[in-house]
């Protein structure tokens, strides 16, 4: 009867979804002034089938160099994917298309700006994600196995070359498996990846996700290897549930921090990683509005042969969610 | 040997942190849709209580709760989250009761 009822409720619309978010970024004295729109468009076509899509419209205001006064200002509009998804069982689904590289969890899972509790992605964020973060293939994807205790995810895909503005992407290779027991609110994932043209480097990633049954208390973290580098994440969340809950306006701050160590394997540089050794802790403080709109904060310190240097970060993102069209 | 001290070091602080964290450990209350007080049949609240459980578990590990959303795009969002989520069939049917109480 319920399954019935929501079958009546619950209808395939279409939905257009994304964030708004205006940011700042403070270097040597320096700031830099950047609005960004993602919208995220998903529509079903009929039971089985699903197409989604991403993109990204920056702008970006910096400061005339060389003692100039006055700002410049560029702009960034790309499509971050298109993908369509076709459930082929309960436990498979083929994505054909453009799809973000399921390596590590930041790429497809923390990267949106309504998401991300840093302006900034992890260092390592372009191991194992082939630079664009996108690959252009197909893709097999879903929970192999789901039970009360624990449930086992995979991802397995295949990238070809591809020189499209649009959708640039390498040939490639790789998978994912994660296992999850939400009894202790634990995740354990092991990522592969290997580049298929050029170097044919190999990539290695492992994450750990903690968050202890209702605590507020998050933690994150991440590894990767490749050839010529390596690296690692963790960050750490909280959100206080001691006065009035996690929506009292005292619940609604969120203090974040993050570490991160990069390590150059060698003097090789294709990774995109910094050239030499370098440490980045970043102090964060978030505070999430009602209607979902968020505040991010963050003082950065990175420490590396080639000198050291503070950021300081600001930002309001809105989350917008809603059919992509009126109806009843 | 030092460089993979330096690594392990910070997670040793940053596990101790979480451990007095869990430590700390209140009820958080359901999220606002699981608030709702209907007076719903006992099958109903189990599997509202388990939609709940299985938003948080699977959901509110990477985003905040959206504030309220059509009932119309709700079968959409599973959609697009067994792909972003790995949701199983059974999970996303939780979830969907859960969606549209």
């Amino acid at each position: 009867m319920l399954s019935v009822v929501c079958s009546l409720t619950a209808q395939n619309t279409p939905l257009l979804s994304g964030g708004i978010g205006f940011f700042t970024a403070t270097n040597a004295g320096q700031t830099t002034y950047s609005p960004e729109f993602e919208p995220l468009l998903v529509a079903p076509i009929g039971p089985r089938f699903l197409i989604e899509s991403r993109a990204i419209l920056l702008e970006s205001f910096a400061p005339n160099g060389g003692g100039r006064p006055g700002y410049d200002h560029s702009h960034f509009v790309s499509l971050t994917y298109l993908q369509g998804n076709y459930t082929l069982s309960s436990h498979i689904i083929l994505v054909g298309g453009s799809y973000l590289i399921p390596f590590n969890t930041y790429n497809d899972r923390l990267s949106p700006i309504w998401i991300g509790n840093f302006q900034q992605g992890p260092l390592i964020a372009n191991l194992g994600t082939e630079g664009t973060g996108t690959g252009t293939g197909g893709m097999l994807s879903g929970s192999a196995v789901s039970r009360s205790r624990y449930s086992l995810s995979y991802n397995a895909y295949f990238s070809g070359l591809v020189n499209n503005q649009y959708f640039q992407a390498k040939r490639s290779a790789g998978s994912r498996i994660s296992l999850f027991l939400p009894d202790h609110g634990l995740e354990i994932g092991l990522s592969y990846n290997r580049q298929l043209e050029g170097v044919r480097e190999n990539f290695y990633g492992a994450h750990v996700w903690w968050e202890p049954v209702r605590s507020g208390f998050q933690l994150r973290s991440e590894f990767a290897r490749g050839h010529h580098a390596q690296g690692y994440w963790v960050e750490t969340t909280y959100r206080t549930q001691a006065f009035g809950g996690s929506d009292s306006w005292i619940g609604r701050i969120e203090p974040v921090f993050r570490i991160q160590q990069t390590f150059r394997r060698d003097n090789v540089i294709s990774d995109g990683l910094p050239p030499v050794n370098t440490q980045i802790a970043d102090f964060g403080l978030d505070y999430n509005l009602p209607h979902n709109t968020r505040i991010l904060t963050s003082y950065s310190r990175e420490f590396a042969s080639t000198g050291n240097s503070n950021t300081w970060q600001t930002g309001i993102v809105y989350r917008f969610l809603s059919p992509a069209w009126k109806g009843k | 040997m030092i460089t993979s001290q330096r690594i392990f070091l910070p997670f040793v602080l940053l596990a101790s942190s979480a451990a007095l964290a869990q430590m700390t450990t209140r009820d958080r209350p359901s999220s606002a849709q699981a608030s709702k007080n209907h007076p719903t049949p006992h099958v109903a609240q189990q599997h509202e209580d388990a939609g709940a459980r299985i938003f948080e578990q699977n959901c509110s590990r990477c985003h905040n709760t959206p504030d309220g959303f059509s009932p119309r795009i709700s079968e959409t969002v599973l959609r697009h989250m067994s792909v972003r989520a790995s949701l199983s069939m059974r999970d996303k049917a939780e979830l969907l009761r859960f969606l549209n109480p």
